[in-house]
This record gives C-alpha cells, structure tokens and sequence, in this order.
C-alpha cells in the first residue's frame, strides 16, 4: 500500500486530521489512566481481611439505664450466643477489621525510644477472637484462660501477652521469629511479649496503606461504658438464620439496652469498599461513552470525507482501482490519522499519570497500559471506519463522468 | 433575521438527521458527564454558611507530642482540642461567641412523657454543645429556643431536638416543656429545630463531612457531669491517668471549638490572646511543641480538612476532559456538515448574502445543536446524578440539581456548541461562491 497519497491527501484536509487527532489522544489518555485507577482499586478491593467473611456477623449492643452492668451483660450474651445451635464460635470485641472505627497504638522496641517503631490497630477480646474471626494462627499460641482479663478507664498498663499480625512481626523484627520477642505498647508501663503470630488480619483502616496489616490482638474485653460489639462465626450456610436467632436472643434476655448493627461480614467489606466500588462504576461509564463517542466519530467523519471524494473515487476506479484498493486506502487513511493521535495521546497519557502521581500520590502506570490502549483504539478506528470505507468501495466507475 | 436564521438552521439540520442526532448526542453527554461531578463538587466544596462563614472560625492549638508532629505527612495541627483548653477557652469567653462540642450516641427510651410505648428504645445521634452553637451556627428554630446561659453553668437537663426525632417522640406537637428520657435521664425539651441539613457537617468534619445529622442537643456541661464519653474521634499521644477526672485533664484531644469573631479587628485580638494563653500553659509545663495556633474560617476549614475527596476531584478532571473530546467530535461533524453545504453557500453568497450574515446564520444553527444538547443534556444530568446517589448513599445532600446549576448547564452547552460552531462557520464563510457555482 503506497502511503504517500494518502499523506498528500491528509495534508490538504489538515483540520479534519488535526481533530479527529486530539479526539483519538485524548481519548487514550483518559482511558489508560481511567483503567489503571480501575485496576488499582480492583487489587484494593480484593485483598483479604484475614477473616472467614462467609460464615460470619457482627451484632452491637447498646445498654441504657443507671441499673446496666456491662460487664454481667457481657457474660450473660456470651453463654447464650456460645449455646445457640449453628454458632461455632463468638467473641466480644472493640472494632473489626474494614469498619473504619478503632482503637490504634504505637509500639516501641525499646523503653528508651522517643518515637513509636509501628503503629497497630488494638484489638480487644477473649481466648475465642480468632476462631469467631477465623483468623489462622501461624506461630506460637493462643491466650490461656488465665491470661484473660479486662480493660476500664482505671485499666493501668497492657497485658503481658499479646498476639500480633506477621506483617507487624515483620515490621518490628525483620527476618525474625516474633514468638518470645518484648514490645512496649506504652513505654512508661511494663513490656508486652508476643505469645502467637497471626497469618493475616486487617486494620479497621482498609484505605491507610501504612498501617493496614498491622493488628494486634489482645486479651482484654472492654469493661466500660454500655457499648459492645460481638463477632460471630456461624456453621457453613447457616450464617443468615444464625444471626435472625442472636438478634432476637439478645433482645431477649436483656430489655435495658438497643441491639443493632447485625450485619454480616460480606455487608461490612461492600460498605468498607463502596466509594472504589462507586469511583469503578463511574470511570467504567465514562470508559464506555468515551469509546462510542470516538467511534461515532470517526464514523461520521469518514462518512463526510467519503461523500466528499465520491467523484474522485470514480475517477480512481475508471482508472482500474479495485474495490479492494478503495477499502485499503480509507483504512489506511484511518490508520494513519489514529497513529498520528496516539503519538500525541501516549504523550498526554502519561503526563496524566504524571500529574495524578503528583497530585494523589497514586502509583506510575504500568507500561503496558498505553501499548494495549493504542492495540484497541487502532481496532476501534479501523471497525468504525470499514462501514464508510465499504461504502466507498462500492462507488461505481461511472460516477467519474457523471457531474454533481 | 434571526427567526429567518432559527428557520435556516432546524431545516438544516432535519436534513440529516442521523448527524444532528449525533451531535446533540455528543453534546448532551459531555454536558451531564461534566454536570454531574461538577454538581457534586461545587455542592460539597462550597461555602454551607455564606452569609457568616468569615466570621465562624475553628480554634486550633498545637498541643501535640514534642517528639512527633499531630499530622506528620501534611502538617496540620491538631484538629480538635483538650477538655482542659477547651474549657479554658469557654470559660475567658474572650470572642464575640464560642461553643465547645461533641458528638455523643443517646439512647432515647419511651419513657419520660414522649411517645407511648408503642416506641420501642433506639439510639440517637446527638451534640453535646453550648448555646451559642444556635446564634453561631443559625439552626431555624420551629418551637421554643435554645436553653440559656444559665442553663449551660447549671447543668441543667435540658434539650432541643430537631424537626424529625420531634416527630418521632411527639407527633410533631409543640414538645416544649415536656420530657425525654435519654439514658436513664429526664430531659425537659427547651426547643424543637426546623427542617435543618447543612449539606456538609462543616462544624465537625472529624467523623466525616457527610455524616447523618444530629437527632438531639444537649449542653456540653451536662453531658460532662453525666459522663457522657464522645463517639466521636479521640487522639491521645500518651495514655491518660485512668480514670474519668484523668481522662479530663489528659491531652487527649476530643472536642471541636468555634468562635464567631465579628471584625478582622476581632480577630487578631482572638489570635494574640490565643498565643498569651499557649505561652501561659508553657509555663505549666504543657505545649512542649512550638507555639502555633490557626484560626481557619469555614471555607479555609473545608479546604485544610480535605472535604472535597480526590475521587471527586479526578471525577471532575475527567469530566471536562470527557467534555472536550465531544466538542472536538462536534466541531468535527459541525466542519463535515457546513463542508457538505458549500454549494448553498455559495449559491447565498452570490445572490448577495454577506460574510456576517452567513457566519450568523451558521452560527445560530451551531447554537440550536448546542440548546438541544443541552436539555438532553440536563436529563442525563438527572439521570446522572440518581446514578451518584445510588453509588455514594452518603452523597444525598449534594445531588440535588439546584437553579443555578440548570442555568450553568444550559449556558455551558450552548457556549461550548458555539464555540465548537466557531470554526466551521469560518470555513464555512470562506467559500468562494465562484468555485463552487461551478460543476465540480
């Protein structure tokens, strides 16, 4: 295919170039960087809590009244919801994973440090918080009876034994067993010693990349105020009528206070992700119109330029160009022109990603979006175009002769 | 002429339907594809207090760690302050009005002499405040008013509820001077609050901007003598001595303070007297930190914390970016259109039309392209901004199609059609009628 007419002809209808030029680079600027936004929050979206989010709930529970005694209430709950068939394990506890609501502390290595070495999400809760959560153990122990107890406003000092996540382990002792291993969770109180080490288990904080693997469970339940919060974890596909039962047990057997928040697990994640999911569902929409504009487009362009050129094209036929050659040469045309845009749009696509780098401190795109992104829109152009192009094709010879 | 022009143009453009339909199409979606995050964006960046917000301003003291900075990455000051300073604050009364506050959760029992027991307990999401927060903050008032000052420093066991717990408790009847019981406590109501939603919860942004309003208000002083603990946030740098009086006099932070300055005279006093307080704390030993105190106003407020989130921001960048495309796609089919008509131009031309007449007659036919585009634009505005809402639940307050924002999408369509129309209609007039009389 001999590209020079085609350029000769492209230069006389510079306007016509030059716009649909800036359409097709704009567009890929902004669907490479719209895709890479969606990819990004689609891995966000997908990383695990470290909990089994299928067979679990969450119920809170609220008492009023001067006669409240949380601590009571909490015991009575407890020996009802560990007694209601289908329940394979239930546990208080402060906050969860993906809630956005927490308890967070500094940890130090040392007495001395001025600073905390890691910061963790603080967990409180019983011997029972990691079969409730479904959480795995991957190194040393659980908590003993015995090493359970309580914290209120008059709590001075942290347990002596606590469980911590391996990201956190990681973090604080790099390469090394945490097992064994002191920390201070308040320098001017007693040390704290890692008894178990936890596979995985999120921060409430889900979107604070710095310190959303780092959990630490301890062995206290929260004995102040009229506030608790209990996870449970239901035998497999008895999840729903489990936690219909816990709600109106509750309610029950003790009418000083409010139940709510039930609430499965799979509710908590699509209420923790529900802006990505809204920013996904919003680019995808604008990925979309984006396309089937630009493709209208070039088709109505081609269209105009083919009505335009109808005589010449006659006149190319009577010279003994094939119907073949026409459609060659508008889809070459239409290649050149969607080359010439995404010369500029790679360009473009990546100072976008440059100014969001800056701007949001988002991550560098990577360098396969804009190669896949000019794939698709060169299919796109070359699509939108072989109708107007089949219609040039199918100009008769005669029309050379004949005057408009 | 015009209407001779307005008949030109729409007979032109039913010739070729299927290109006008795809250019008021075009139009129409860049238009609600902008519409629609502008809307969001305008609605929650701007200002909720218009008439005051220069005057409202949040107190903010830097009473922080001084090994480590409150907001290291960006380095912004505490947000909230101590009871010790607020209490402090509150008790000078140096500005023309301050209110300390928090949020707090009460759980509303049918007892009392609200309701009947067909209520069943539930929780209410409530303000411990002082009475200035009403004059401050301008809530419109249906029943009674707010409690007095001399409430505030009794303790008293009052409260006002807004329009909707009223009707939950009373049936929307006059409640004033009766009783609810929240927790276990009598309150007498003092006032029931008119319809009240500042689209963005600016006097407390530090759970969210776009939060559930307040069902009730209660004073701060009562709140603190009945040991009502803030659901709000609370940022401690070192754990405070246990026990309720230990968690008082800690440097927990946990409470928001305002104060309403009337002059910019006003407020440089404000600021020097806030610094001769930081430096007098010095002294005891407190506010290890540098001296720094800001007094931000609502809108530099709004800014500093961020209320516009970055997914609203790059929504609206993409938007207009979105837009541009399809006005280059209209000038495009607008160029390939006027193109096409070339011999009648010509044909005008040479039976006497001027350059000018023809530029306005193409560029009132840009200009109906534009209108069209802009009411099909304006109902998937609509549809756009359902579709928001039913994404973002929490976006309700700032959905809303207001006026103005009617009158912007309209004027942006046809502004952007006869800009995209501008071109063309060049070109257009630069056909000369000699050329193109002549058989091709």
């Amino acid at each position: 295919m001999e590209l020079r007419p085609i350029l000769s002809a492209l230069m006389r209808s510079r306007v016509a170039l030059v716009l649909l030029g800036l359409q097709i680079a704009l567009t890929l600027a902004i669907v490479c960087n719209s895709l890479f936004i969606i990819s990004e929050r689609a891995a966000l979206m997908e990383r695990p809590s470290g909990m089994n989010e299928a067979d679990t709930f969450i119920l809170a529970s609220i008492g009023f009244g001067a006669d409240f005694n949380l601590k009571n209430a909490i015991a009575d709950d407890l020996a009802m919801l560990r007694a209601l068939p289908g329940v394979v394990a239930a546990a208080p506890i402060n906050s969860l994973p993906m809630t956005n609501g927490g308890w967070s502390s500094g940890l130090s290595l040392t007495r001395e440090q001025k600073t905390s070495s890691a910061y963790s999400a603080m967990y409180f809760s019983d011997d029972q918080a990691l079969a409730a959560m479904g959480a795995q153990l991957i190194a040393g122990r659980l908590y003993r009876p015995e090493e359970l107890g309580e914290r209120t406003r008059k709590t001075a000092g942290w347990p002596p034994v606590i469980i911590i996540t391996r990201a956190l382990g990681h973090k604080l002792w790099p390469g090394q067993d945490p097992v064994g291993k002191t920390v201070w969770l308040d320098t001017e109180a007693e040390a704290s010693t890692v008894i178990g080490v936890i596979d995985r288990l999120q921060a409430p904080w889900v979107h604070n990349e710095e310190v959303v693997e780092f959990a630490t469970v301890l062995p206290e339940v929260i004995n102040e105020g009229a506030f608790t919060r209990y996870i449970i974890r239901a035998a497999p596909g008895q999840r729903d009528a489990v936690m219909k039962a816990a709600e109106a047990k509750l309610a029950e057997i003790n009418p000083s206070r409010i139940v709510r928040e039930g609430k499965t697990l799979e509710k908590v994640r699509a209420e923790a992700y529900a802006g990505d999911r809204a920013m996904m569902i919003i680019l995808g929409v604008v990925i979309a119109s984006l396309l089937v504009i630009t493709a209208l487009g070039i088709v109505g362009m081609a269209s105009f330029w083919v009505t335009l050129r109808t005589k010449q094209i006659g006149t190319r036929r009577a010279l003994g160009a094939t119907r073949g050659a026409i459609l060659r040469y508008f889809l070459a045309e239409n290649f050149v022109i969607t080359s010439i845009g995404l010369l500029l749009g790679t360009a473009l696509a990546y100072g976008f990603n440059v100014w969001l780098i800056r701007h949001y401190q988002t991550q560098a795109m990577p360098w396969y979006y804009v190669p896949v992104g000019c794939l698709s829109l060169w299919l796109l152009g070359q699509l939108a175009v072989l109708g107007p192009a089949r219609r040039a094709s199918r100009v008769p010879p005669a029309m050379a002769t004949r005057s408009v | 002429m015009f209407g001779y022009y307005l008949n030109l143009g729409l007979r032109s453009l039913r010739r070729n339907p299927v290109l006008t339909a795809l250019m008021v199409f075009g139009i129409a979606l860049g238009i609600a594809a902008s519409m629609t995050s502008l809307t969001v964006f305008h609605l929650m960046g701007s200002d909720p207090i218009p008439w005051k917000s220069d005057r409202l301003h949040v107190v903010q003291l830097d009473n922080w760690d001084i090994n480590q900075a409150y907001d290291e990455e960006k380095g912004r000051l505490p947000d909230q302050l101590t009871y010790l300073d607020a209490t402090a604050l509150m008790a000078a009364g140096k500005a023309d009005r301050q209110v300390a506050m928090y949020k707090v959760v009460l759980p509303v029992q049918p007892a009392g002499d609200g309701g009947g027991p067909e209520i069943k307990p539930y929780l209410a999401l409530g303000r411990a405040t002082y009475n200035d927060f009403f004059p401050m903050f301008e809530p419109p008032f249906r029943y009674g008013g707010p409690w007095s000052r001399e409430q505030d420093e009794a303790r008293a066991r009052v409260t006002v509820l807004t329009r909707a717990t009223n009707e939950k408790l009373f049936g929307g009847a006059d409640s004033t001077g009766r009783t609810v019981r929240f927790d276990g406590v009598d309150y007498t109501v003092v006032g029931v609050l008119d319809r009240w939603q500042p689209r963005v919860k600016y006097f407390d942004l530090t759970v969210g901007a776009l939060t559930e309003p307040e069902e009730a208000f209660i004073p701060f002083t009562t709140a603190i003598d009945l040991r009502v603990q803030s659901s709000g946030n609370n940022s401690c740098f070192k754990a405070p001595a246990p026990s309720w009086e230990g968690y008082l006099a800690s440097d927990c932070i946990w409470i928001q303070f305002w104060v309403q300055l009337d002059s910019p005279a006003r407020e440089a006093e404000y600021k020097r007297f806030l610094d001769a307080y930081v430096m007098e704390q010095k002294k005891l030993g407190r506010f290890e930190r540098p001296l720094a105190t800001l007094l931000p106003d609502v809108n530099e407020w709004i800014a500093l914390q961020e209320v516009v989130s970055r997914d609203v921001e790059i929504q609206v960048g993409l938007a207009f970016a979105f837009l541009a495309v399809c006005l280059v796609n209209t000038v495009g089919l607008l160029l390939a259109k006027f193109m096409r008509k070339s011999g009648e131009i010509g044909l005008r031309r040479a039976l006497g039309a001027s350059r000018r007449q023809l530029f306005m007659q193409h560029l009132v036919e840009a200009g109906v392209v534009g209108i069209s585009g802009g009411v099909v634009g304006l109902a998937l505005t609509g549809l756009g901004l359902m579709g928001v809402r039913a994404l973002y639940s929490e976006f309700k307050t700032i959905t809303e199609l207001d006026w103005t924002m009617v009158a912007l999408t309209l004027l942006l369509s046809v502004l952007s059609a006869t800009l995209a129309g501008l071109f063309p209609t060049w070109r257009a007039c630069r056909v000369q009628p000699a050329s193109q009389l002549k058989t091709q």
